[in-house]
């Protein structure tokens, strides 16, 4: 302590100037964000769960404990069953976005952010970003527990790959939702409250798991056609085989809609937010 | 001597359930190289002031200049030129401190090479080089300022602002950072530090304003401050109330203001402690009076805020708690019960 501090001579960069000097910068911020997000998923126990252990509990517990008693004509259950949990996954991880955020928030770690020269929506940026990594990684993990229980795509490679990217482009558009709640919130329990009273309907009054035509008719409407369902539809067919088109323009559509909506809002929401 | 920082007739007011006016037309300025100290209890507006200095608020109407620049109108330039380090040590729990450092120089745009160079220098320098590729979670409260402060340091800024640096601090650590402080004003930088303890202003500021409801209500050196309100408090405890009453009254022309009784306790601020003891032991002793206790001591920030606003800064504290959002409050709150006796410690 008793060592002299470096004179201070030398300031940060100067500010970027010209759209590519600040583009240039908006990609490094979102980066270095993205990396102490992922650096940080490593290292809280609960995360590392909830992205691995809990979803390949779903996968066994649907396949081996509910399955038996849910009827699914022309398909096994388990190749009915893993693009719903796919899906569901993801969706459930979006959580995660608001909860870190609103640490954020909360540590007063965002302040720092506020006070130092990078672009601001980096924070926002690289922390959905993180998200969809470890997204990735997730997926990658479910496929190889899919295909230890007995999951077996009929369609190939190529639509397989197409099935897994739908699901990541539509839970990269839930992580703005999220943020949007994230930086709504007074506290990451908060956070936490907010998010599942959404997630639990969207999830679970769906197509994911169980057949839609069993529920009573005037749950069916939504069961159907809820972003949810429409994306684990258009991922079975693309996975297991049936009509295609019509549920994928439907899941991209939902994709681009909250996009659209989501990211101008959690970005007002986190320019207002004192 | 041109000024690091001008802060002209600001005023911010939080809207919510409930309007707060955190700041009401305040206006300062510090010189370059100096340290300023913003003296004030919870709630008076040192955060606020702080926070858009460092251009995270906005204000609602005046204007703040650092080193020339607007605030509101050149922020981006404003934020590579200064340092924040705050008082809820602003670092990330699941990085090391080494990460901690490299991600606020990449966040600065500093060179990648240099970036590396600059964390282990600084890790050195804060003491924390064994400490570096640990998690933050396992640090010390007094590590994570010197990591926060470090952090806040890192792109060299030439103006630094420290919000509360020592706030829930033990002693010891709090002189280890007060050491790190003044050798980096030793560096030429411009520090301006928020602080609820006249003694961490009066070691480290050499000018000060006091803040009281968004307000200042005084400015000045510590050494005018200190003469302004008498250099000593005198102290007498009685064992009932009306020898209290009695005391109040015959100590009345003992210091430049009158006595304060408070409950069975009255404090008098004097100009010569000696002095004004034996005369006051002599003129309880002619009344027959018999204190319980009777000490000398330096005054602090709560008498600064009796003597010139009439109120304690405890009660300060708890009315003004909700500034701003909800989780500035708790935040707040829990600063407060980290420290139960804040403001009356340092006697």
């Amino acid at each position: 302590m008793t060592t002299a501090i470096t004179a201070p001579t030398l300031s940060g960069a100067p500010p970027a100037s010209g759209i590519g000097g600040k583009l240039r910068w908006f990609i490094s911020d979102t980066l270095t964000i993205t990396r102490r997000n992922l650096l940080a998923l490593t290292r809280i126990p609960e995360a590392l769960f909830f992205s691995t252990v809990q979803p390949i509990m779903f996968v066994l517990l649907f396949r081996y404990v509910f399955g038996g008693a849910i009827n699914t004509p022309g398909t096994d259950y388990v190749n009915y069953l893993m693009p719903g949990i796919f899906v569901q996954t993801v969706a459930f991880g979006a959580v995660s976005t608001s909860i870190g955020l609103a640490e954020d928030l909360q540590k007063g770690l965002i302040e720092r952010f506020r006070a130092l020269p990078m672009a601001r929506s980096a924070v926002l940026t690289g922390r959905t970003t993180a998200d969809l990594v470890r997204n990735v990684f997730v997926v990658i993990i479910m496929t190889a527990v899919g295909f230890a229980v007995g999951f077996r795509p009929t369609t190939g490679v190529l639509p397989y790959l197409g099935g897994i990217l739908l699901i990541l482009l539509f839970a990269y558009s839930l992580s703005w939702g999220f943020a949007v709640i994230g930086l709504s919130a007074a506290n990451s329990e908060t956070a936490q409250v907010m998010s599942f009273p959404l997630l639990f309907p969207l999830t679970f009054i769906s197509s994911a798991f169980v057949p839609v035509d069993k529920m009573p008719s005037w749950l069916q409407g939504f069961a159907t056609y809820q972003p949810v369902s429409v994306t684990v539809s258009a991922c079975r067919a693309l996975m297991i085989g049936g009509p295609t088109a019509s549920w994928v323009i439907q899941s991209v559509a939902w994709t681009i809609g909250f996009l659209v909506i989501l990211i101008p809002l959690a970005v007002h929401r986190y320019r207002t937010r004192t | 001597m041109p000024y690091a920082i001008e802060v002209e007739h600001i005023k911010k007011t939080f809207k919510g359930k409930r309007e707060v006016r955190a700041l009401d037309g305040v206006s300062f300025s510090v010189e370059e190289g100096t340290v300023f100290g913003l003296l004030g209890p919870n709630g008076s507006g040192k955060t606020t002031a702080v926070r858009i200095l460092t251009t995270i608020l906005q204000p609602d109407s005046g204007s703040a200049r650092v080193l020339g620049h607007d605030v509101c109108k050149k922020a981006g330039l404003v934020r590579s030129l200064i340092g924040l380090a705050g008082q809820y040590a602003a670092v990330d729990e699941n990085l090391t401190g080494r990460e901690n450092l490299v991600m606020v120089g990449n966040l600065n745009h500093l060179n990648k090479a240099v970036v590396g160079g600059r964390a282990k220098d600084l890790l050195e320098q804060f003491n924390l080089a064994d400490a570096g590729d640990r998690p933050l979670k396992t640090y010390s409260g007094g590590m994570r300022r010197r990591l926060d402060l470090a952090a806040a340091l890192v792109a060299r800024p030439t103006v630094l602002f420290l919000d509360e640096p020592t706030t829930g601090l033990d002693p010891q650590s709090r002189n280890d950072l007060w050491e790190v402080i003044e050798s980096l004003v030793g560096g030429g930088t411009t520090v301006l530090l928020t602080t609820q303890y006249l003694e961490e202003a009066d070691r480290l500021a050499s000018t000060l304003a006091v803040l009281d409801h968004g307000h200042v209500i005084a400015d000045g050196t510590p050494a005018e401050m200190k003469a302004d309100l008498g250099a000593t408090v005198l102290e007498v405890g009685l064992s009932n109330l009306e020898d209290a009453r009695r005391t109040g009254a015959v100590l009345d022309t003992l210091g430049p203001h009158s006595p304060m009784v408070n409950g069975t306790v009255v404090e008098v601020t004097v100009d010569n402690g000696p002095q004004a003891a034996m005369l006051g032991l002599r003129a309880l002793d002619r009344e027959g009076i018999v204190p319980t206790a009777f000490t000398l001591r330096e005054p602090s920030l709560d008498d600064v805020f009796l003597s010139l606003t009439g109120h304690s800064t405890v009660e300060e504290a708890h009315a003004q708690e909700d500034e701003g959002s909800s989780r500035r409050a708790r935040r707040l709150r829990a600063a407060e019960e980290a420290l139960p006796v804040a403001t009356g410690e340092l006697s």
